[in-house]
C-alpha cells in the first residue's frame, strides 16, 4: 500500500511538473523587421502558431539594425536573452558560436532542414552543425528608376561594363538628374560599391584568398577596386550631402524619385515604400534592376553576386519549442505569401514560383544563376574588420584616403582582429 | 543603538568616537557596497579588459598586453576625437561661459520679464539630448532644413552642414553652446543673487562706477560659482556623447567624434571590447587628473 501511494504521488508530481512546464513556454524572437506589411504577416504566423499550440507564447521584439548590433552581445549573455535572434551569418555568427551563445540544433527538427534551400541554409551552419535557419536570401544589385533613365535617354540593357555604367551616369547628370542615391552616412551602403568592385576585379574567391595570404588585402584587386571607386566618385554622381545621408533617408529619397540609381539589396523594394514621403514610393513597374557591371580585364564575371541571408539563430539553452516554432514559421504556406507579396525572397523551398513582382523575380533569377554568392563583406569579415571596410569605402569615395592606403587599412584591421 | 542605550547616555559615559563608529558601521556599508559594485568594480573590469583582444562574447582569453593602448596612440580617428574634445572645451570656456555670464547679469535683477527670459534660455538644457540632436539634425538638413532654405532664398545653393567634414563639427559646437549655456546662466544667477546688496551700496557711496562695481564686487563674489561652472563645463565637454549620435553619428569621415563617441563606434559597435576599454581608461585618467588637479588648485577654499 505504501509503495502504491508513493508511485501515485510520484506520478501526480510528474504530471504536475510536466503540465506546468508545458503551460509556460514563451519563445522570444528578436528581429529587425521594420516593414509594416511584413510584420502583419509575421504577427499572423505567431497568432496561428499560438492557436495551434496551446500554452506556447511567442513574443516578437524589435530592435533597429544598428541598435541590434550594439546590444546583442550583452543581451545574449543575460538571463533574459531572446530564444531566436536575427543573424546574417558570417564572422559575427562564428564569434557567437565560438563563445557558446548559439545552440547546436542539428537534428532537433527533421522538417526544418527539408524545408529550406540547402545553399541558403548552409549560411547559418558552422562545421556541419546547424545553429539556426534563414528566412530569406538577398542580393545587392543596381536598382534604377525607369522613368528617369528614359528621360536621360539611358538604355539599361546597354549597361554591361564599368565604362558603360560611367557613361550612363554622365548622361543622367547631363540631363539634370542625380545619378546615384547613396546613404553614405551609414557607411555600409558605400561598401557595396567597393565590395562589388573587389569581386569584379579579383573573382568570387578573392576574400578567402586574401585572408589566407600574407598582406592579401593589399593585393591588386583591392587597390584596383579603390581606384575604380574613386573614378566613380570623381564624377560627383551622388546626391548633395551624401556623406551625411543615412540609409533610411536614402531609401526615401530614391522612393521619392530624387535620383536614378541605388546599389542596394532587394529589400530596397519594401524600404523605398516605407521611407518615401507618400509611403508609396516608386511603383514596381517603374523600377528596373541590373547586375553590377563587369570590369575590363577583371577576373569576376557578372554572375558573381554579393548578398546574404537573413535568418534566426537559436540561443543557448532555448527550449525545444523554439525550433518547432522556427519550422512552423518557415513553412511554405506562409513564406509563399511573403514571396507573392514581394516582401523578400524566401529561403524556403517551393516558394520561388509564388514571386509575382517582376523586379524581385529578376533578382531571384540572378541568385539562382550565381556562380558564387558572396556574403556581405562587413558580415563575412566580422565586425572589427567589416567596419573598417565600411569606413574605408566612404573615405576613398570622399577622396580622404588613397586606394592603396585604404587597402592597407583593411589589411591592418585583418592583422589586428 | 542598543549598546549605547544599555551603557547609559553615551555622550557622558563612553568616548564620542565609539558612538560614531557604531553609526559608521551601520550607515557606511550600504553606500560602500553600492559604490564598490557600481563604480569601483566596473572601472577595475574595464582596466582589466583593456589588456585583452576580446569581442565581448564569452570570457576574455587573448591577452595582448599594451597593444590596445599602442593602437590608440597611432589612431588618427582618436587623435581627431581628442582634438574635437579640446575644441568643445575651448568653445565652452571662451564663448559659452561669457555668454552665460552676460545673460545672467542682465537677468539676475527682479524686473518684469526676466522670469520669462530665464525660462526661455533654460529650456534647451531641459530638453533631452537625443531629442535636441534630432531637432538640430533637421534644422541643418540640406533638403528640408530652415538653414538651407534660407541659403537658397538668399541665392546660394543648398547647404549640407552636417555632411561636410569642414563644417560639421562647427555645427555641433553651435548646438552645444545653445544646449548648455542656460545651465551655466542659472548657476550665475543663483550666485549673483547671493551677493550682499550692501556691498554694492557701499561701493556706490565710495563712488565706484558700474564697471568698477563689476570688477571689484561682482567678479570676486561670483568667483566660487565661476570656478564651479568651469569645472562642470570641462568635465561635461570631456564626456560629451549623447547629441553626437543623432546629429552626425561621428561622421562624416569620423570628423565629429568625441572620445566617448569614438569609444562607442570603435569599441562597442565593432565588438572590440578590449580596445574600447582602453579608450575608457584613457578618458578616465584624463577626467580624474583634471578633477583632482583643478579642485586642488582652484577650488580649495570653496
Amino acid at each position: 500500500m505504501k509503495a502504491w501511494k508513493f508511485v501515485g504521488a510520484a506520478m501526480g508530481a510528474a504530471l504536475l511538473v510536466s503540465s506546468a512546464a508545458k503551460a509556460d513556454v514563451t519563445i522570444k524572437v528578436l528581429h529587425l523587421q521594420d516593414s509594416g506589411p511584413t510584420l502583419d504577416l509575421w504577427n499572423q504566423i505567431v497568432k496561428d502558431y499560438e492557436a495551434a499550440n496551446p500554452g506556447q507564447h511567442v513574443q516578437l521584439q524589435f530592435l533597429e539594425n544598428e541598435a541590434l548590433k550594439a546590444k546583442l552581445p550583452t543581451m545574449l549573455q543575460s538571463d533574459d536573452r531572446p530564444n531566436l535572434f536575427h543573424s546574417w551569418g558570417g564572422g559575427v555568427m562564428r564569434a557567437q558560436i565560438k563563445a557558446g551563445l548559439a545552440e547546436d540544433v542539428t537534428g532537433w527538427s527533421g522538417d526544418l532542414e527539408k524545408e529550406l534551400s540547402p545553399g541558403a541554409a548552409s549560411a547559418l551552419t558552422d562545421q556541419g552543425k546547424v545553429y539556426g535557419a534563414p528566412f530569406d536570401v538577398s542580393e545587392v544589385s543596381l536598382f534604377y528608376n525607369k522613368a528617369l533613365f528614359a528621360k536621360a535617354g539611358v538604355k539599361a540593357e546597354d549597361i554591361k561594363t564599368w565604362d558603360d555604367f560611367l557613361a550612363a551616369l554622365k548622361k543622367l547628370k547631363a540631363a539634370g538628374i542625380t545619378p546615384i542615391i547613396c546613404g553614405a552616412g551609414d557607411k555600409w551602403p558605400m561598401h557595396f560599391y567597393w565590395s562589388y568592385l573587389v569581386l569584379r576585379a579579383g573573382g568570387g574567391n578573392i576574400l578567402a584568398e586574401a585572408g589566407a595570404a600574407k598582406d592579401g588585402f593589399k593585393g591588386p584587386a583591392f587597390v584596383e577596386a579603390g581606384k575604380r571607386l574613386k573614378e566613380l566618385a570623381d564624377l560627383n554622381p551622388f546626391q548633395d550631402g551624401y556623406l551625411g545621408t543615412n540609409w533610411n533617408d536614402s531609401a526615401g529619397m530614391w522612393g521619392d524619385g530624387k535620383g536614378a540609381i541605388q546599389l542596394m539589396g532587394n529589400w530596397i523594394m519594401t524600404a523605398q515604400q516605407t521611407y518615401a514621403a507618400d509611403k508609396k514610393g516608386q511603383a514596381s513597374d517603374n523600377i528596373g534592376v541590373l547586375p553590377f557591371p563587369t570590369l575590363p580585364g577583371g577576373k569576376g564575371a557578372a554572375n558573381v553576386t554579393l548578398g546574404g541571408v537573413d535568418g534566426f539563430l537559436v540561443s543557448k539553452d532555448s527550449p525545444k519549442e523554439t525550433v518547432q516554432f522556427l519550422t512552423y514559421f518557415l513553412q511554405p504556406k506562409y513564406q509563399q505569401v511573403a514571396a507573392a507579396k514581394g516582401f523578400y525572397i524566401p529561403a524556403t523551398l517551393g516558394t520561388s514560383d509564388s514571386i509575382a513582382d517582376p523586379v524581385i523575380k529578376q533578382v531571384a533569377s540572378y541568385i539562382a544563376g550565381s556562380s558564387k554568392h558572396q556574403l556581405f563583406f562587413d558580415q563575412d569579415l566580422g565586425p572589427s574588420v567589416g567596419r573598417v571596410v565600411n569606413d574605408t569605402s566612404v573615405a576613398i569615395a570622399a577622396g580622404q584616403v588613397s586606394p592603396e592606403d585604404g587597402a592597407a587599412a583593411v589589411q591592418k584591421a585583418w592583422d589586428e582582429r | 543603538m542598543r549598546m549605547a542605550s544599555e551603557g547609559g547616555p553615551s555622550l557622558a559615559n563612553g568616548p564620542m568616537w565609539r558612538s560614531g563608529l557604531v553609526t559608521a558601521a551601520i550607515m557606511l556599508p550600504p553606500a560602500l557596497i553600492l559604490f564598490t559594485v557600481f563604480v569601483i568594480l566596473p572601472i577595475g573590469e574595464a582596466a582589466w579588459y583593456s589588456f585583452f583582444n576580446w569581442d565581448g562574447f564569452g570570457r576574455p582569453l587573448h591577452f595582448v598586453g599594451l597593444t590596445n593602448y599602442l593602437q590608440l596612440l597611432g589612431d588618427s580617428a582618436f587623435d581627431h576625437a581628442v582634438a574635437d574634445n579640446l575644441l568643445i572645451i575651448a568653445v565652452s570656456l571662451l564663448i559659452q561661459l561669457p555668454l552665460a555670464l552676460g545673460l545672467a547679469l542682465l537677468l539676475s535683477r527682479r524686473q518684469i520679464g526676466t522670469a520669462v527670459f530665464r525660462l526661455i534660455f533654460f529650456l534647451p538644457y531641459v530638453l533631452a539630448d537625443v531629442a535636441a540632436g534630432l531637432i538640430w539634425r533637421f534644422v541643418f538638413d540640406g533638403n528640408y532644413g530652415p538653414i538651407s532654405s534660407l541659403a537658397v532664398a538668399l541665392g546660394a545653393g543648398p547647404v549640407f552642414l552636417l555632411a561636410d567634414p569642414r563644417w560639421a563639427f562647427s555645427a555641433v559646437l553651435a548646438v552645444i553652446v545653445w544646449k548648455y549655456f542656460g545651465f551655466h546662466m542659472m548657476l550665475y544667477i543663483a550666485g549673483l543673487q547671493g551677493i550682499d546688496r550692501d556691498l554694492y551700496e557701499a561701493a556706490a557711496i565710495d563712488g565706484a562706477t558700474a564697471r568698477q562695481r563689476f570688477r571689484y564686487v561682482t567678479l570676486p563674489q561670483l568667483a566660487p560659482m565661476i570656478r564651479l561652472s568651469i569645472f562642470f563645463s570641462v568635465i561635461g565637454s570631456l564626456q560629451f556623447f549623447d547629441m553626437i549620435v543623432p546629429l552626425t553619428g561621428g561622421g562624416p569621415l569620423n570628423s565629429t567624434n568625441t572620445m566617448v563617441s569614438f569609444l562607442y563606434y570603435f569599441g562597442i559597435t565593432r565588438m572590440r571590447v578590449g580596445f574600447g576599454s582602453a579608450v575608457g581608461v584613457v578618458l578616465f585618467v584624463i577626467c580624474v587628473t583634471f578633477a583632482f588637479g583643478y579642485r586642488r588648485l582652484f577650488m580649495r577654499n570653496d
